[in-house]
């Protein structure tokens, strides 16, 4: 798994796989940026936006499964991989590349 | 990938609602949807004819999906268009106008005709039905019947069944005089049993139908225009007007010349295969197991299958046939019919209430402690359950009057139909009427993906009952039963105890190797939490804990907050406390600068608002031990003063409070447990209303209620026990918590378990050990309790990474372009 750096991206190493626990997800604070990164069961990596659209509810504090996530405070769903919202009417989750790199570190590419 | 070709040959009922169940599992971007009906329209729902000839609707009122339906869709419909032949070598049809079409897959749902009788005059020389003769069939039926009865004085019918009973309702409020001639002893001799159908003549004969019974047709009457009808007894009739309604007869001609292997019906295995690859056929026209159906509710379900197995190439779905239950107004009758009319077996018990005044009869057939069939006329109130528990197999309250009556105390319900629109029905995430109503006809028909698409009912969920009743009444015959409903959580197809059963024998004690095992490997977020409940009362310490399955809560033992931060409830046993302790949270208040110190209706002190990130110093300086305020567990136990020092205490309510919350703190329940214990029956601790509930009595007793409630829904408690001492209370409180662990669904509260249970059950069962399970739940609950550990114990050795980070940091930014 590579990444492709695009113009006007920055990346950083959020340092290595094990700072995320197996199937939950972590909210990190880039500057300005509030990311929740998760780990799936099987290793998969993705990144949204922190607060969900509905209430501002911390995302990464949600249930995960199924490629989904669950809001903590009013249950409501989205796709990890698209950030598309999942019986609901809110905006769709901004998401953000990320991707292992060969030490084993979590890279997230946000724009410049 | 190239798209299939699905030909779909009947644009009726069942033909229709393939394609909606299609596009509803996105088989529209698998197959290009070709489909052929033969009459001229879109759909309709057929079985509101009656209501169109009774002038009760309007014809355009029936239609379920117009023509631009189709489009929008991307299905493309011949309408109007016969398909003549099927090659099943070549995998093509030719229709009518000409057309020619390939099929990878056919599915064929053409339906059934009207079986018409062989009578003299029947025909004019054209083979066209005489003048003023009428099947009724379809909607150019309907028409042409409602034509022809405004000039005409007198109808007769033939045939009583369900059909003709519903033509000649139509044609009373048409004004017409109404006669039935039926060849059986009584009429609906289908569905009803020989009183049944005594009581149902006399109330049709009140409604101004003249019955003729045993009266067998045989010739019409009158030339170029009816004018009576022979029988077979040499009787005749004088009319104007008559309608044929004797049955059905499967349309199978089309696939008997394709080679199809046909019976009465066209045959189909439990995949609804025919016997020619890539041929599959739905509806009336099918012949399953050697039933064929006339209803309406199995042709959904073959449905419902036929489009899973086309859209999921894997799907092992199988269609098993269908228990038949009918509901409907026979000339504004009520009455509903499922499953046998007669005893068949010795052991069958037969219940019965009649009272032919009144034109009420209600009859239950009783097999293995489940309804095997009903018939319930005059008396609409009582169908509802009994069609519950006829469709989900339930098992039956020892009394059988409570099933025939409605009990004098059960408050009359709202009838939702009555409520206008803007109506707010789900007060949590307001939800009205008319957004659940057009939610419903927009297509979402079970009370999930209702729930799912409007919100309503996810929120405290006690509007739910209404929500279901509105989805009955918007949908009709429509209504889709959602299997999910039956699963202990959605993601894993198993019900409570079957899952139990599988996670014990394969040794899953993970919620990973459950998803694994028993859901195909697809971990649904939605079901890990209830899981990991179930596991956890399952194996005790012996539980692989995965803290990804739990929900936030439990992961960091404190209330996520609206704003992302928690409150902190320390455990105060009883609700006592002391300065001392009270000096110590005052001191972390400060401290922590907590933005509110609450006191809560269980007799705790809420720190609220404290960061995630404080949660373990918080807890040190505390130095108490979780009061479990947040998970779905033992909560608390509420006292009044009792013996020590109130004057009129006959118990001592504290003491008592404290040990039962020393033995059950932190115990993991489907749903949260509170409880209370009242030192005298002024019940100042309101024990009544509590999931558990204990109250002192004079003479050194104790009261113990069970499945009180007054938060969301209110209900008394029952009492399950009156015993002598403390420990006694603590057994059967005991005893109760672990069969409510082991039998309650997820998120289940105990005011429905117990209501769903029946308090009698629960007695025989706690009490007086009917199943033999008392000593094992004693041993169960107690080993529950010996394994509990303080979560706060986390706070000296996180179990995950970051368990209690706010926010993490990156370590370095590697690389800009």
């Amino acid at each position: 798994m590579s990444m492709i750096l695009k113009t006007g991206q920055v990346t950083y190493n959020l340092g290595p796989l094990a700072r995320l626990p197996h199937g939950e997800g972590r909210t990190f604070q880039i500057g300005t940026h509030s990311i929740a990164v998760f780990r799936t069961r099987n290793d998969e990596l993705y990144a949204t936006q922190a607060a969900c659209p509905h209430k501002g509810g911390p995302l990464a504090d949600g249930l995960v499964g199924d490629g989904k996530v669950v809001c903590p405070l009013h249950s409501y769903k989205f796709q990890l991989a698209t950030g598309a919202s999942i019986g609901n009417t809110c905006a769709a989750l901004e998401t953000y590349p990320i991707t292992l790199s060969p030490d084993g570190d979590i890279l997230l590419s946000l724009d410049a | 990938m190239q798209k299939q070709r699905l030909v779909i040959i009947g644009n009726g009922m069942a033909g229709a609602r393939l394609v909606e169940e299609i596009l509803a599992h996105q088989g529209g971007d698998q197959y290009d949807i070709v489909v052929f009906g033969e009459e001229p329209y879109g759909n309709y729902n057929r079985i509101l004819l009656s209501n169109v000839l009774a002038g009760s609707q309007d014809s355009a009122d029936i239609f379920i999906n117009p023509l631009a339906w189709y489009k929008e869709h991307g299905v493309t419909l011949h309408a109007g268009s016969r398909v003549d032949a099927i090659d099943c070598t070549l995998k093509c049809v030719y229709a009518s106008d000409g057309t020619v079409m390939a099929y990878d897959k056919l599915v064929i749902a053409t339906g059934s005709s009207p079986a018409i009788p062989a009578l003299a005059n029947l025909y004019t020389p054209e083979r066209k039905l005489q003048k003023g003769v009428f099947a009724f069939r379809t909607i150019d039926d309907c028409t042409g019947m409602l034509d022809y009865a405004t000039q005409a004085r007198k109808a007769v019918v033939i045939g009583g069944g369900l059909l003709g009973l519903e033509a000649a309702r139509g044609l009373l409020n048409r004004g017409l005089e109404v006669h039935v001639a039926h060849v059986a002893k009584h009429v609906m001799n289908v569905q009803l049993d020989t009183m049944g159908g005594k009581i149902l003549r006399s109330s049709l004969e009140k409604m101004g139908v003249s019955l003729h019974l045993q009266k067998r047709t045989n010739a019409i009457l009158g030339d170029g225009q009816v004018e009576g009808l022979g029988f077979e007894d040499g009787s005749t009739i004088d009319c104007d007007m008559v309608v044929i309604s004797t049955g059905i007869r499967p349309n199978i001609e089309l696939a008997q010349q394709a080679g199809i292997a046909v019976e009465r019906g066209i045959l189909v295995q439990d995949d609804l295969s025919c016997s020619v690859p890539d041929v599959y056929a739905i509806g009336e026209c099918t012949q399953h197991r050697g039933c064929t159906y006339g209803l309406v509710a199995p042709l959904w379900e073959q449905a419902q299958c036929l489009a899973e197995r086309l859209t999921h190439p894997d799907s092992e779905k199988l269609y098993l046939g269908s228990r038949t239950s009918t509901k409907l107004k026979v000339l504004g009758v009520d009455l509903a019919v499922m499953g046998d009319k007669e005893e068949v077996d010795e052991d069958d018990e037969v219940v019965v209430y009649s009272e032919p005044s009144r034109g009420v009869y209600k009859k239950l057939i009783v097999r293995e402690n489940k309804i095997a069939g009903a018939i319930v006329i005059g008396d609409g109130s009582v169908t509802p359950r009994l069609l519950q528990l006829f469709d989900r197999r339930s098992p039956l309250p020892e009394n059988r009057d409570e099933l025939l009556f409605q009990l004098s105390g059960e408050s009359k319900e709202v009838n939702v139909a009555d409520m206008p629109d803007d109506t707010q029905i789900c007060n949590c995430n307001g939800v009205s009427k008319g957004k659940i109503v057009s939610c419903v006809k927009s297509g979402k028909r079970s009370l999930k993906t209702l729930c799912d698409a409007t919100r309503a009912g996810t929120g405290c969920g006690s509007c739910m009952s209404q929500v279901k009743s509105l989805l009955e009444y918007a949908a009709g015959d429509a209504l889709v039963e959602d299997p999910s409903i039956h699963y202990y959580v959605p993601g894993v197809p198993l019900t409570k105890p079957a899952l139990i059963e599988a996670i014990k024998e394969q040794q899953l004690r993970s919620v990973s190797s459950v998803f694994a095992a028993l859901a195909g490997g697809k971990e649904d977020p939605g079901s890990k939490a209830g899981l990991a409940s179930l596991l956890k009362t399952i194996w005790g310490k012996d539980y692989e804990d995965q803290r990804d399955a739990r929900f936030i809560n439990d992961r960091v033992h404190a209330n996520i907050q609206n704003n992302g931060t928690f409150s902190v409830i320390p455990r105060m046993y009883g609700g006592v406390t002391s300065a001392k302790e009270l000096r110590r949270i005052a001191d972390v208040a400060e401290k922590y600068q907590v933005p509110m110190v609450k006191v809560t209706g269980g007799q705790r002190i809420d720190l609220v608002g404290v960061a995630k990130d404080q949660l373990p110093a918080v807890w040190n300086d505390l130095g108490m031990p979780s009061g479990h305020a947040y998970t779905k567990s033992f909560r608390t136990c509420k006292t009044c003063l009792g013996s020590e020092y109130c004057r009129y205490g006959v118990g001592d309510s504290t003491a008592l409070g404290i040990n039962v919350e020393k033995r059950y703190q932190g115990i993991e329940t489907p749903h949260k447990l509170k409880l209370a214990v009242s030192g005298c029956p002024r019940n100042c601790a309101e024990s009544t209303t509590k999931d558990i509930g204990v109250i002192a009595i004079e003479g050194g007793k104790w009261e113990v209620y069970i499945g009180g409630a007054a938060g969301a829904s209110v209900r008394k408690g029952d009492v399950l026990c009156v015993v002598d001492s403390q420990e006694d209370v603590l057994l059967y409180m005991g005893r109760f918590m672990q069969y409510y662990r082991e039998q309650a669904r997820y998120l289940e509260r105990t005011h429905g378990f117990v209501e769903r249970m029946g308090i009698e059950k629960l007695r025989q069962i706690l009490l007086e050990d009917s199943e033999g399970i008392c000593q094992r739940l004693d041993h169960d609950i107690q080993s529950a309790v010996d394994s509990y550990v303080d979560p706060w114990q986390e706070a000296h050795a996180p179990a995950t990474p970051a368990q209690f980070a706010n926010v993490l940091q990156p370590v370095e930014q590697v690389a800009a372009l």
